[in-house]
């Protein structure tokens, strides 16, 4: 069963990772690597390391999008 | 080039004999696990990561957290206004829908409680000081999502936070050298063991969780803050 729920997380991994490599726009990319960034949480999760899913959670999902969407706006503003 | 290459492939070679001698993955030999987990009930820690963390290396954490502290102070350096930019007040309000500013009010008090949770039963559950500071900093943000940047200046203002990393950052290596004094290692555990599971339990283990969470979380509250400054609130100064 536990073979199961990390055979359909790293599934979700693949296609999460796919959609932020064929995100065009960086802006919008910041918004698909959130996601990706959920989707390893759960990998984390059913792989039985919630230490890292909770790390992973705070920084890829939250911190590291909002970094990269503000510094690319501002490099557009500033163009 | 050619020095890199010689280099890279002595260590490539090396990292094969490592992996070829490991135990297999998904098997039951596991030395590492037999040796971790009952130094960790010994202290009375019931979280094991933790007690790896903070008991038993903690003084690779020590060197992640001032990892931490050196960029969130390059970030600042890096971003503060330039010579031809300067500093104005940000916009009052954001445009968002009014569903993302309920559900940004709604979640921000589940927030702060579940951070605070985490980062004081580092010891017990899931989590420890790094996980909770990084949480309660994100929902302090929420009230940038919510639409309400100058409420969160007003709630963060910036030397305080910046005092707090500090302190943080102090307060382990602190704990480090009293380790020394009580105990003869430098982050030895300092204080009695307590009952295995409960809020006072692993000696030490909850201090440096608290001492790691508040450096993160006013850590990354600083970090965010100079991005936001950038977009917000930094504007080139007109020519001429």
């Amino acid at each position: 069963m536990s073979e199961v729920v990390v055979a359909i997380a790293l599934t979700l991994v693949l296609v999460a990772g796919t959609a932020v490599v064929m995100t065009n726009d960086p802006e919008r990319q910041a918004v698909t690597l959130s996601v990706l960034g959920i989707v390893l949480t759960v990998l984390f999760v059913a792989l039985q390391a919630p230490d890292v899913a909770l790390s992973q959670l705070g920084v890829g999902a939250a911190i590291v999008p909002l970094m990269v969407m503000l510094a690319i706006r501002k490099i557009r503003a500033t163009r | 080039m050619v020095l890199f290459i010689i280099g890279g492939g002595c260590v490539a070679a090396m990292l094969v004999l490592v992996f070829l001698d490991m135990p297999a993955f998904g098997g039951k030999h596991h030395p590492y696990r037999d040796h971790a987990i009952p130094a960790a009930v010994q202290h009375g820690t019931a979280n094991v990561v933790s007690a790896v963390n903070f008991d038993q290396r903690g003084i690779d954490t020590f060197g992640e957290e001032t990892i931490m502290l050196g960029s969130v102070v390059g970030v600042a350096v890096l971003l503060r206004p330039g010579e031809h930019e300067h500093e104005e007040e940000g916009p009052a309000t954001g445009r968002v829908l009014d569903s993302t500013r309920l559900a940004a009010y709604l979640v921000l008090a589940v927030t702060m409680i579940v951070g605070l949770d985490v980062v004081l039963h580092g010891a017990i559950t899931p989590g420890g000081g790094f996980q909770g500071g990084v949480v309660l900093a994100t929902g302090a943000h929420l009230l940038y999502v919510g639409g309400r940047y100058p409420a969160l200046r007003r709630v963060t203002p910036e030397p305080v936070y910046e005092a707090g990393e500090a302190f943080g950052a102090a307060a382990f290596a602190g704990l480090g050298l009293a380790g020394i004094a009580v105990g003869g290692a430098f982050l030895a555990n300092l204080l009695p063991n307590g009952t295995f599971g409960q809020l006072f339990s692993a000696g030490s283990v909850p201090l440096l969780s608290i001492a790691v969470g508040i450096e993160v979380a006013c850590g990354t509250v600083v970090l965010l803050a100079q991005f936001l400054r950038q977009e917000l609130a930094i504007r080139p100064n007109e020519s001429g």
